[in-house]
């Protein structure tokens, strides 16, 4: 028998570490993974409040969550290989301006 | 110690050592190899959770085809270490403690509002005929429109990663300075 608030505390702690990668990471691809791992977090902390509340519905939500984490995936690397087909770089830093 | 909370902690373990991975490497190759193991370490949790086929799609969709995908984007992208700059050190500066304060606030209300009440292994049956009743009856509308979520990505990846129009004279628009 695993507490409910461990889940929680294992949901938060994956959210809380992909903000830090999001924030100190420098390459775009990192930072889209820093994205995936707080998606992944979510997802926990649904699958174990549905098992807790006994709402399979919990589970429905996070089937939705992963088809937008994989149709963000593709736009957002695609939209990768486009920044770096004209910056020819991966570090955002260097990307900071609109205009070529 | 049940045998569950033995597995909880395990797959947990995993879950946090890949999840510090990824922010410790400077590679992203072995970043996206940290996040596979996290995923993988989470369909173990959604497994002691009874969700059985969310854990087998997590598998497939997530550390299958979206990571795959990151991969082969690493690969074709030819990406290289990471090289850190000013802007980074403002963040680690203000970002860490923040987070840091922000997973402490949330934990401590986590704990004293969530009671102790345990999750029974295998409580809620997750397996793929009450989810496709589900799914197909009750969330039939949403799962119509992701599918059209679904066709737009698709169309967009294809237009933003195609190859930029060529101009008149047969030399490609582009501009590097």
């Amino acid at each position: 028998m695993v507490p409910l608030s461990y889940y929680l505390m294992l949901g938060g702690f994956l959210f809380a570490c992909g903000v830090v990668g999001f924030l100190i990471k420098r390459n775009i691809i990192t930072i889209f993974m820093s994205i995936e791992l707080m998606l992944n977090g979510v997802n926990l902390s649904f699958v174990a409040f549905a098992a807790h509340w006994h709402a399979l519905a919990g589970q429905i939500f996070v089937f939705f969550v992963m088809v937008v984490a994989a149709a963000e995936a593709a736009v957002g690397l695609a939209i990768i290989i486009a920044v770096y087909r004209t910056r020819e770089t991966l570090n955002v830093d260097q990307v900071n301006l609109l205009k070529l | 110690m049940s045998i569950h909370l033995i597995l909880f902690l395990a797959f947990g373990a995993v879950c946090v050592a890949g999840a510090v991975n990824l922010l410790a490497q400077s590679h992203p190759i072995n970043s996206a190899l940290s996040l596979i193991a996290v995923m993988a370490a989470l369909a173990g949790e959604y497994l002691l959770l009874g969700a059985e086929f969310l854990a087998a799609v997590q598998v497939i969709v997530y550390a299958g085809a979206i990571m795959v995908l990151f991969v082969f984007t690493i690969m074709l992208l030819n990406a290289g270490e990471e090289e850190r700059t000013k802007g980074s050190r403002v963040a680690v500066l203000f970002g860490i403690p923040g987070i840091l304060l922000g997973s402490v606030l949330v934990g401590w209300v986590i704990l004293r509002h969530s009671g102790t009440e345990a999750v029974a292994a295998g409580a809620l049956p997750g397996d793929p005929r009450t989810i496709g009743q589900l799914l197909f009856h009750e969330f039939l509308l949403p799962f119509e429109i992701t599918s059209v979520l679904i066709l737009i990505a698709i169309m967009g990846a294809v237009v933003l990663a195609s190859k930029p129009p060529t101009s008149p004279a047969g030399g490609e628009v582009r501009q590097v300075d």
